[in-house]
C-alpha cells in the first residue's frame, strides 16, 4: 500500500496537518499517516537570512524516513531558502522521495491581509500536490490550471487547481 | 514551458550551480553546470546553446571575460550576468560589453523565472528574424525560374559571382531575364541591403544619360535649375546595374570606365571629385566583341566589364522549363486578375512547346497573361493564343483568313462582355475597326447569348 508519511516541521497546527492529510487522500489517492513527534529543523537556520535552508530539511528528513514508506513531505511553519532564490514555497526531490513545503508566505497574514483559513488550506494541498509531482517526475507545465504550473507568487497558486491536466497526467503513467 | 531550451549555469559555487540547476530544471530547461570560465568554454561546443547564465566573481577569468570569449564562440547566446551585489558600475560594464541583463544574488524566483523567460523570447524572436529575411531574400533571389541545364549553370554562376564585389557583364537575347540575374546577383551579395539602381542606357540622349549617370550641378545645361545626385551616388554602398551597356556613345564609355577604375565621379557642369562604392553589373544583347572589332565599342571597358561572364540561354534552348514558367506566371496573374485559373490543357501546352519564342521569356509571360484575359477559367486552351503559335506548315483546307478572324473577334468580344474597348485593346486594334468588323461581319450580343 502506498503511503505517503506528512511529517511536521517544527511546530506546526495537527489540525492543519488532518486536513491537509483528507486533501491528499482524495485528490491523489493516497493514505497518509502523520507523524506523530516532528522533525525539528533547528540545523538547518541561517541567522544571516532568517530563514531555514530547504534542501538542507529535505535531506535530514529523507534520511530519517523509513525506507518501505512511499513519499515524505514535510510541513513547515518556517519561511525557507534556497542560497541563490530570496524564498522558496517548498521543494522537492525529482523523482525521489522528499517533498517540503512552507505555510509562511501561504498565509494572507504575510501579505498583510486578514487571516484565512479556508484560503490557506486550499494553498497548502495545491502546494503539496506541486511538490509531490515533482517526485513524481513531473516538471513545470504551461497549463496554468495544472497543479504543476509554476508558482513563484501566491496569486499564481490561487488560480490554479488542486488537479494534474491531463498532459501532466499521461506524463506520470509513463514515468 | 520550452522544454527545449538549454541554458549553461557558470558559477564557482557549488551550491549555486545545484540549486540554480535543480530550479531549471523543474521548469522544464535542459540544463548543464560549470565550475569555472574555462570548464563553460569546454563545454561550449558540446551542444547548441540558447542561454549562459554567468556568475561575475569567478577565480581566474572573470564574468565579463568570459562573456566577451562565449560571444566569440557563438554571437547568439544570451548571456545573464549574476552578481553577488547589485552595482550600478558592474550593471552598465555588463550590459556595455553585451549581456542581455543582469540579477543581483539571492534571486526572487518570480524576477528570476521573469528575465529568463524574457531573454529567451528575445532569442526567439530575432531567429525568427533572421528565418524571415532569409526566406525573403531567397524568394527575391529565385526569381528566376528554371531546372533545365542551362538555367542551373546560370544560378550557380549567380551565387558564385554574388558574394563577391566582380564586376559581371550579363549577356542574352531580350526577354530572356538579364535584369532578375543582375537582380539576383545584388540580392545574394552583401550589398542587398543597399539600394540596386538600374540605368536604361538606350532610353536615354547622350546629355541626359551623363547628367542621370553622374549627376549635375545647378545651371550646368538649359533646365538644370536644381543641383541632381547622378545614380551611381544613390547606389552609395549597393548594386549599379547598367542595361544595354552597348548603346552608350563612345564619350560616355570614357567617363564610364573612369568611374568604373577610380571609383568617383564629377557631377556634369561640377569640379568636386566625390568617391562612390558601389558594384557594377552590366547586361546586353548584343556581341559586345564584335562591337570593338568595329569600333563602337571601347575595348578597355569591355575588358573592365567582362571580369565575369553570365550568359542567359534564350527559351528555345531550355524549352523543358516551360511547364514551370507557365505554372508561375498562372499563378501570378490569377492572383493579380482574381480569376481562377489553375492551369493550361496539354494541347495548349503542346502549342507553347512547339514554338521557338524569339521574345523568350517577356514573350511567354505575355501570351499567358493574354491567354488569361481572353480564356475561360479553370484551363487555358489553344485557341486562346495568338495564332501564329498555333501555325503549322500544313494549314487546315478550307479555313479562310476571314473565318480565322471572325472566330477570333467573336471570342474576344464575348470574354470582354461585348465591352468593345477592352476588346479593341486585346486585339490591338482601335475601336473605329473592331465596330467596322461587328458590321461585317453582322455579330450582335443577342445572337450570341442565344447562341
Amino acid at each position: 500500500m502506498r503511503i505517503l508519511n506528512l511529517v511536521p516541521v517544527g511546530r506546526v497546527d495537527r489540525a492543519q496537518l488532518t486536513v491537509l492529510a483528507g486533501g491528499l487522500a482524495s485528490h491523489l489517492g493516497v493514505a497518509c499517516s502523520i507523524h506523530p513527534d516532528g522533525f525539528d529543523p533547528g540545523f538547518a537556520y541561517n541567522p544571516l537570512r532568517g530563514q531555514y535552508h530547504s534542501t538542507e530539511i529535505l535531506k535530514g528528513l529523507v534520511r530519517d524516513t523509513p525506507a518501505e514508506s512511499w513519499r515524505v513531505l514535510g510541513v513547515t511553519e518556517h519561511d525557507l531558502y534556497i542560497p541563490i532564490l530570496t524564498f522558496v514555497f517548498g521543494e522537492a526531490q525529482l523523482e525521489a522521495r522528499g517533498a517540503l513545503v512552507s505555510l509562511h508566505r501561504l498565509r494572507q497574514e504575510f501579505y498583510g491581509l486578514p487571516a484565512d483559513p479556508q484560503l490557506l488550506a486550499q494553498r497548502l494541498l495545491k502546494e503539496s500536490i506541486h511538490e509531490l509531482g515533482h517526485t513524481l517526475g513531473l516538471r513545470h507545465c504551461a497549463d496554468y490550471l495544472c497543479a504543476m504550473s509554476p508558482s513563484h507568487a501566491v496569486e499564481r497558486i490561487d488560480i490554479k487547481l488542486a488537479e494534474f491536466c491531463p498532459a501532466c497526467v499521461g506524463a506520470m503513467a509513463v514515468l | 514551458m520550452n522544454s527545449k531550451a538549454s541554458i549553461l549555469i557558470v558559477d564557482d559555487e557549488t551550491v549555486v550551480r545545484d540549486s540554480l540547476g535543480k530550479w531549471f530544471e523543474e521548469e522544464g530547461y535542459f540544463v548543464e553546470t560549470a565550475t569555472s570560465a574555462k570548464d563553460a568554454l569546454f563545454r561550449l561546443p558540446s551542444q547548441h546553446w540558447d542561454l549562459a547564465l554567468v556568475d561575475i566573481k569567478m577565480p581566474g577569468m572573470d564574468g565579463l571575460d568570459l562573456q566577451r570569449k562565449i560571444h566569440e564562440v557563438d554571437s547568439e547566446i544570451i548571456i545573464i550576468i549574476m552578481t553577488g551585489y547589485a552595482s550600478v558600475e558592474t550593471a552598465v560594464r555588463a550590459l556595455k560589453e553585451g549581456a542581455y541583463d543582469y540579477i543581483a544574488k539571492p534571486f526572487d524566483p518570480d524576477d528570476l523565472a521573469h528575465v529568463v523567460r524574457k531573454a529567451l523570447e528575445h532569442r526567439k524572436v530575432k531567429e525568427e528574424n533572421v528565418r524571415l529575411r532569409q526566406n525573403l531574400e531567397q524568394a527575391q533571389a529565385v526569381e528566376l525560374i528554371g531546372q533545365s541545364r542551362p538555367m542551373q549553370k546560370v544560378l550557380e554562376s549567380i551565387r558564385t559571382v554574388a558574394p563577391t564585389d566582380t564586376t559581371v557583364l550579363i549577356h542574352g537575347e531580350s526577354g530572356t531575364g538579364k535584369e532578375l540575374v543582375a537582380r539576383g546577383i545584388h540580392n545574394l551579395s552583401p550589398r542587398r541591403f543597399m539600394p540596386l539602381v538600374t540605368i536604361h542606357c538606350g532610353a536615354l540622349t547622350e546629355t541626359l544619360l551623363e547628367s542621370e549617370l553622374f549627376g549635375h550641378e545647378r545651371g550646368a545645361f538649359t533646365g538644370a535649375q536644381y543641383r541632381k545626385k547622378g545614380k551611381f551616388e544613390i547606389a552609395e554602398g549597393g548594386t549599379v546595374f547598367l542595361d544595354e551597356i552597348a548603346d552608350i556613345s563612345l564619350k560616355t564609355q570614357t567617363d564610364l570606365l573612369r568611374v568604373l577604375q577610380e571609383k568617383e565621379i564629377t557631377r556634369v557642369g561640377g569640379n568636386q571629385v566625390i568617391p562612390v562604392d558601389f558594384r557594377a553589373v552590366a547586361a546586353t544583347n548584343k556581341e559586345l566583341s564584335g562591337l570593338v572589332k568595329e569600333g563602337t565599342f571601347r575595348a578597355d571597358l569591355f575588358y573592365r566589364l567582362d571580369v565575369f561572364g553570365i550568359e542567359v540561354p534564350p527559351l528555345r534552348e531550355r524549352k523543358e522549363d516551360i511547364p514551370l514558367l507557365v505554372d508561375h506566371f498562372i499563378r501570378k496573374y490569377a492572383r493579380a486578375m482574381s480569376k481562377r485559373f489553375e492551369s493550361l490543357s496539354r494541347p495548349a501546352l503542346d502549342v507553347l512547346m512547339n514554338y521557338s519564342w524569339p521574345g523568350n521569356v517577356r514573350e511567354l509571360e505575355n501570351a499567358i497573361e493574354r491567354a488569361m484575359v481572353i480564356g475561360r477559367e479553370p484551363e487555358i486552351q489553344p485557341a486562346d493564343f495568338p495564332l501564329q503559335f498555333t501555325a503549322t506548315p500544313n494549314p487546315e483546307a478550307g479555313v479562310t483568313l476571314e473565318d480565322v478572324e471572325r472566330g477570333h473577334i467573336l471570342r474576344v468580344l464575348e470574354s470582354c462582355d461585348w465591352n468593345q474597348t477592352r476588346a479593341a485593346k486585346v486585339l490591338q486594334i482601335d475601336r473605329v475597326t473592331l465596330y467596322n468588323k461587328i458590321k461585317k461581319y453582322g455579330f450582335k450580343k443577342a445572337f450570341s447569348e442565344a447562341s
